[in-house]
């Protein structure tokens, strides 16, 4: 059993990893590229003034106020606003192929690390797989960790303005795990009250509310960022709709 | 009681089938949210700095 859930699982995101990166290099990519450019201020100079202004704003605004109180943070500055501001060059992928490959490493990974989640759905809910029923249920992993957490927490385009990052990983792994229990008991639950109760859970993180900046207006030009949120939630669909096909087959092919 | 024996170790086969399965699966789980905590949402700035474009593509929260 260990050998096919992990084969399956291995063998579906190596495949979906290499295939989506290719998807993303045409979609994404060059969207997140061209946000860096503005990011870096090399594109729009009172942008990223601007930009400097909201940190220095930030900065002493931060000492006056107690810890914990959310504070205003640029997605990926260099004047290092985030707390892992060191004084020097940190390590990074040189970009082109160094960078594409090590997307491509984190890229399988996250497809193996969905795919094991997948696959361990398949073993506990049993029954005969198949490709087909495959992305059925990865359009519930889809809904899990795309669709919900999005709709509090939109998808972030370097340089784009965000509350703290801790608060908001949080609340997106809170939203995440709500958002699968809900439609699992929506799903699988055999009376109303069940349906009920996994619509509550649903909505609970989004009754909370995600973690906001206190102002908003980065140096990316909306449009930008607009066509960025977008194409990264479809690229996200492909990617699942991928996933989900091949773990069902695979794991209907790999021997117990 | 020759039925009942039968059946017994029927049930004990499913039973220990059963365990099996939601053993691995339970280890599939685990390791799978594991990797995917690493790769998204790991904190140390050079493996940050690794997955950063996958991070943005996922619409993880990142930096």
């Amino acid at each position: 059993m260990f050998k096919k859930l992990f084969g399956a699982a291995f063998a579906a995101g190596i495949v979906a990893g290499l295939l989506i990166t290719g998807i993303q290099e045409v979609t994404t990519t060059p969207l997140i590229l061209h946000a860096e450019e503005y990011e870096n201020g090399g594109h729009d100079h009172a942008a990223s003034l601007k930009s400097d202004y909201v940190i220095i704003q930030t900065k002493l605004f931060s000492t006056r106020t107690p810890v914990g109180s959310e504070k205003l943070f640029l997605a990926h500055s260099n004047s290092g606003t985030e707390g892992h501001d060191h004084g020097e060059e940190e390590w990074g992928p040189e970009d082109g192929l160094e960078r594409t490959l090590y997307t491509l490493g984190a890229n399988i990974t996250m497809g193996i690390a969905f795919a094991l989640m997948l696959t361990a759905a398949f073993a506990v809910h049993g029954g005969e797989m198949s490709g087909r029923r495959g992305v059925l249920w990865a359009m519930g992993g889809f809904a899990m960790f795309t669709l919900g957490p999005n709709l509090g927490l939109p998808p972030e385009v370097p340089g784009s303005m965000a509350a703290e990052l801790g608060a908001r990983q949080m609340w997106w792994l809170g939203c995440a795990a709500a958002t699968g229990i809900g439609l699992c008991l929506m799903v699988f639950g055999r009376k109303i009250g069940f349906v009920v109760l996994g619509i509550l859970i649903l909505i609970a993180p989004h009754v909370i509310g995600a973690p906001q900046p206190d102002e908003i207006g980065g140096g990316v030009p909306p449009e930008l960022a607009g066509h960025f949120a977008a194409a990264s939630i479809v690229v996200a669909a492909v990617f699942w709709a991928m996933l989900g096909w091949l773990s069902g087959t695979f794991y209907k092919r790999f021997e117990a | 009681m020759k039925t009942r024996n039968t059946t017994t170790t029927a049930d004990q086969a499913y039973l220990a089938n059963r365990t099996q399965t939601l053993a691995a699966a339970l280890t599939a789980a685990v390791f799978g949210s594991f990797l995917f905590l690493a790769v998204g949402f790991a904190h140390s700035a050079t493996v940050h700095n690794a997955t950063h474009d996958a991070r943005h593509a996922f619409a993880l929260p990142c930096h």
